[in-house]
C-alpha cells in the first residue's frame, strides 16, 4: 500500500469507527448516569434490542427517522421503567433482574419480528449522510469526520450535554451523591429513589436511542439479536472510561475502532488471518480493557446496592 | 443427666415424624413461590399470544399438555432437560458464592469442542474407557473456560458478568471457526466436524429412542451438588463467601479459591452438558448446537432458589415449555422465541413473589 492509499484507508476507517460507536456512545453515557447513581444494569443488552426493534416499526410504520427514533427512546424508557420498578421500588437484586430483562427484551422482539415483519422482507430508509459544506471538502479529515448522518453527529452534543448536566447542575450533583452517600441524599430530604427512577431512565432512553440507530441509521432491518453484545460491551467501556461521560465517548470510539478494523480487514483479500478471528476482536478487547483498567477505585461506592430507609 | 436422656429417647419418634410433617410443610411453603411464578408467566404467554392474534389457550393445552402425547415426547422433554438439569445445578453453586456466571453458554461450547476433539481420535479404545474420557473432557473444558473468568475476577477485579460474556461470544465464534476450518468434515455439505467414534457416543437407556443415558449422571450430580452445598465444608465455605465475603475472610476463608471452585463448577457442569450434546444427541459438533440452554439455565437456577435439588425439577419444567414451544410452532405458527419470554416473566414473577412473601411475613 503506498501512502495514498494508506491515507484514505485510514481516513475511512476512522469515518466508520465514528459511525460503529454511536449505538456504543449513547448506551454507555446513560449507563453512566444510571451507575452513578448507584443502579448497575446489565438489561442494557435487551434495552437496546426494544430500542432497536420500536424505533424500526416506527419508522416502517410512518416512514419518519425521527418519530423512529422517538419510538426507540420510548421502548427503551418503558423497558427501564419496568427495571426501576423492580430494582428501585422493590429492591430486587439487579443482575437477577437485568439478566430476566435481557431474556424478555430478545424474546419480545423476536416474536414480534417474525409474527409481524419477517415475511415482508422489506427495509426501510436509513438516515442519509449529511455532507457539511467546505469541511467535508478536506481531504482524508471531511471523509472521516463531516460525512456522517445526523444521529452520529448528535453524540458529540450527547456527550457534552450529558457531562454538563452531571458535572454542573444540582440535579447532577445529588445524582452523583445518590450513588455515594444516598443516606445523606435522604438526610437532606431529596428523594433518593426518584433519582434512581431518572437515572435509570436517562440511561434506558440513550440505550433505546442507541439499539434504534443500528435499525435507523445503520442497516436498515431489525434482525433478531442486532445488538449481538454490544449493552454488554458498553457495561465494560463504562469501567474503562471510569464513569465519565466524556470518557465514555472515546472509550467508544475505540471499540468503534475495533469494529471498524474488523469489517475493512474482512474486506482486503490479502490478509491471511482467518475472519473469525477478526470477528472476535472486540469482544477479546472487552475482556483486554477490564484487565488493564484494574481496581474500582472510580467506581460510585453503592453501585448494585439497593437503598433501605430507616 | 439420666432424666434428661430419658426424655430425649421417649420422645424420639414423634420428633422424627415432627421434623418429617415439618419438612414436608416446609417444601410445601417454598413451593408455592414457583408454582405461583410460572402460573404468572404462562398467563403473560396466553396475553401476548391473544393480542396478537393467536389462541391463548394454546400456551396451556398445547405447550405444557402437548408435549406429553407418547413415551416418545416425554424421551424428548428428558433430552431436553439434561442439559438444564446440568447447567442449572451448576449455577446455583456459582450464584450462592454470589458469582454471577453469565458464560454457561460458551462453557457449553468449549466442553463440546473438547468432547468433539476426543471423540473424533483416539480409535480402538473400549466403549467403557472412550465414553467416559469424552464426558470428562467436556467437564475440564468448560470448567477452564470458566476458569479464565474466575482467574480474571481474582486476579484483576475483572467483572465476571462482563467477561463471562464475553468469553460466550469468543466460544461460539471458535466453534464457527472450526467446523467451516480445522475440523470440518470435507465431505459434507453443511460446516460441521466428523462424526464421532462409536465407542465414544453416550449410551442411550432405549435403543430406539434418542434419550441417553446424561438424564440419569445429571440428576445424580445435581443430588450430589446439594450435598456438597448443604453438608461439606467446603460448600458451607462457598455459601458463606456469597453472603459476605468479608466476613468469610476475616473468619480465614481463602475468597479468591473459594470464587475459582464456585467458578469452575459450574463451568464443568456447563462442559459436561455441551459434551452430552455431541456425545448423546448429534453426535458431531455444529455452530448451533445449543439452542441457548445456557442462558435458560440461569433462568432453572433462579426458579429452584438455587437449589440444586429443586434444579432438577425446574429444568424439566423448562424441558417441557421449551418441547411445547416447538409443537406450538408447528401446529400454530406461533414463533418458538415465546419461550424466551417466558423465562424471562418466570425470573421477574420469582423476584416479585419473593418480595411480596418477605412483606408478607413481616406483616404477619
Amino acid at each position: 500500500m503506498d501512502d495514498m492509499m494508506f491515507l484514505t484507508f485510514l481516513a475511512t476507517l476512522v469515518g466508520a469507527a465514528w459511525r460503529l460507536a454511536t449505538p456504543l456512545i449513547f448506551a454507555s453515557i446513560g449507563e453512566v448516569f444510571s451507575e452513578r447513581a448507584g443502579v448497575l444494569n446489565i438489561g442494557l443488552e435487551g434495552t437496546m434490542l426494544v430500542g432497536a426493534f420500536c424505533g424500526f416499526a416506527a419508522a416502517f410504520a410512518s416512514g419518519s427517522i425521527l418519530l423512529g427514533l422517538l419510538a426507540g427512546v420510548a421502548g427503551g424508557m418503558l423497558f427501564g421503567l419496568i427495571f426501576a420498578f423492580f430494582t428501585i421500588t422493590i429492591k430486587a437484586d439487579q443482575i437477577v433482574v437485568g439478566a430476566a430483562l435481557n431474556l424478555l427484551g430478545m424474546g419480545l422482539t423476536a416474536f414480534l419480528f417474525r409474527t409481524y415483519y419477517v415475511s415482508t422482507g422489506k427495509g426501510i430508509e436509513i438516515a442519509q449522510p449529511v455532507h457539511i459544506p467546505f469541511l467535508s471538502d478536506i481531504p482524508f479529515l471531511g471523509e472521516a469526520f463531516f460525512r456522517q448522518n445526523l444521529i452520529v453527529y448528535s453524540t458529540v452534543l450527547v456527550a457534552i450535554l450529558a457531562s454538563l448536566v452531571l458535572f454542573r447542575t444540582s440535579f447532577g450533583l445529588t445524582l452523583r451523591a445518590v450513588g455515594e452517600h444516598p443516606k445523606a441524599v435522604d438526610v437532606a430530604g431529596r428523594n433518593v429513589a426518584g433519582y434512581r427512577y431518572a437515572a435509570v431512565l436517562v440511561g434506558t432512553g440513550l440505550a433505546g436511542l442507541g439499539g434504534a440507530f443500528l435499525t435507523l441509521g445503520h442497516s436498515n432491518q431489525f434482525v433478531e439479536g442486532i445488538t449481538s453484545g454490544r449493552g454488554f460491551i458498553a457495561l465494560a467501556v463504562v469501567v474503562f472510561a471510569r464513569w465519565s461521560p466524556t470518557g465514555a465517548f472515546f472509550v467508544s470510539l475505540l471499540f468503534g475502532l475495533f469494529y471498524a478494523l474488523q469489517l475493512m480487514l474482512q474486506a482486503q483479500a490479502s490478509i491471511v488471518v482467518p475472519y473469525q478471528v477478526l470477528q472476535a476482536l472486540p469482544y477479546i478487547m472487552t475482556i483486554v480493557t477490564l484487565v488493564v483498567v484494574r481496581g474500582k477505585g472510580a467506581a460510585p461506592s453503592k453501585l448494585g446496592q439497593p437503598y433501605e430507609m430507616r | 443427666m439420666a432424666q434428661v436422656n430419658q426424655g430425649v429417647r421417649e420422645t424420639m419418634y414423634p420428633q422424627a415424624a415432627q421434623t418429617f410433617y415439618r419438612t414436608l410443610s416446609q417444601i410445601a411453603i417454598s413451593a408455592v413461590t414457583p408454582i405461583a411464578a410460572v402460573l404468572v408467566a404462562l398467563a403473560f404467554g396466553a396475553l401476548l399470544l391473544w393480542l396478537n392474534g393467536f389462541n391463548g389457550s394454546d400456551v396451556v393445552t398445547v405447550m405444557i399438555f402437548g408435549s406429553f402425547q407418547d413415551m416418545r415426547s416425554v424421551g424428548e422433554i428428558l433430552l431436553k432437560a439434561t442439559p438444564l438439569i446440568l447447567i442449572g445445578a451448576g449455577l446455583c453453586v456459582a450464584f450462592r458464592c454470589s458469582i454471577w456466571n453469565i458464560g454457561a453458554e460458551g462453557q457449553l461450547y468449549a466442553g463440546a469442542i473438547a468432547a468433539t476433539l476426543v471423540g473424533t481420535n483416539f480409535d480402538g479404545l473400549s466403549i467403557w474407557v472412550h465414553a467416559p474420557l469424552v464426558l470428562l473432557a467436556g467437564a475440564l473444558a468448560g470448567a477452564a473456560w470458566a476458569g479464565i473468568a474466575g482467574y480474571l475476577k481474582v486476579r484483576f477485579q475483572a467483572s465476571e458478568i462482563v467477561t463471562t460474556i464475553m468469553l460466550n461470544y469468543i466460544a461460539l465464534i471458535l466453534t464457527s471457526y472450526l467446523v467451516t476450518g480445522p475440523m470440518r468434515d470435507a465431505s459434507a455439505a453443511y460446516p460441521q466436524s466428523a462424526r464421532l467414534i462409536r465407542e465414544a457416543w453416550t449410551p442411550r437407556i432405549v435403543s430406539d429412542m434418542r434419550l441417553h443415558i446424561g438424564i440419569l449422571v445429571a440428576i445424580v450430580l445435581a443430588v450430589a451438588l446439594y450435598i456438597f452445598l448443604q453438608r461439606s465444608s467446603r460448600g458451607f465455605a462457598l455459601r458463606v463467601v456469597g453472603l459476605n465475603p468479608h466476613a468469610a475472610r476475616y473468619a480465614g476463608m481463602q475468597v479468591a479459591r473459594n470464587v475459582m471452585i464456585a467458578m469452575c463448577i459450574s463451568g464443568a457442569m456447563a462442559g459436561l452438558a455441551g459434551a452430552f450434546e455431541v456425545a448423546g444427541v448429534t453426535h458431531r459438533l455444529y455452530q448451533n448446537i445449543s439452542p441457548g440452554y445456557g442462558f435458560e439455565g440461569i433462568a432453572v437456577a433462579l426458579l429452584a432458589a438455587n437449589n440444586p435439588l429443586a434444579a432438577i425439577v425446574s429444568g424439566g419444567l423448562f424441558a417441557t415449555l421449551r418441547s411445547g414451544s416447538e409443537v406450538l410452532q408447528i401446529t400454530s405458527q406461533v414463533p418458538q422465541v415465546l419461550v424466551l419470554v417466558i423465562q424471562g416473566m418466570v425470573i421477574l414473577s420469582v423476584v416479585a413473589f419473593a418480595k411480596l412473601r418477605d412483606i408478607l411475613r413481616i406483616v404477619a
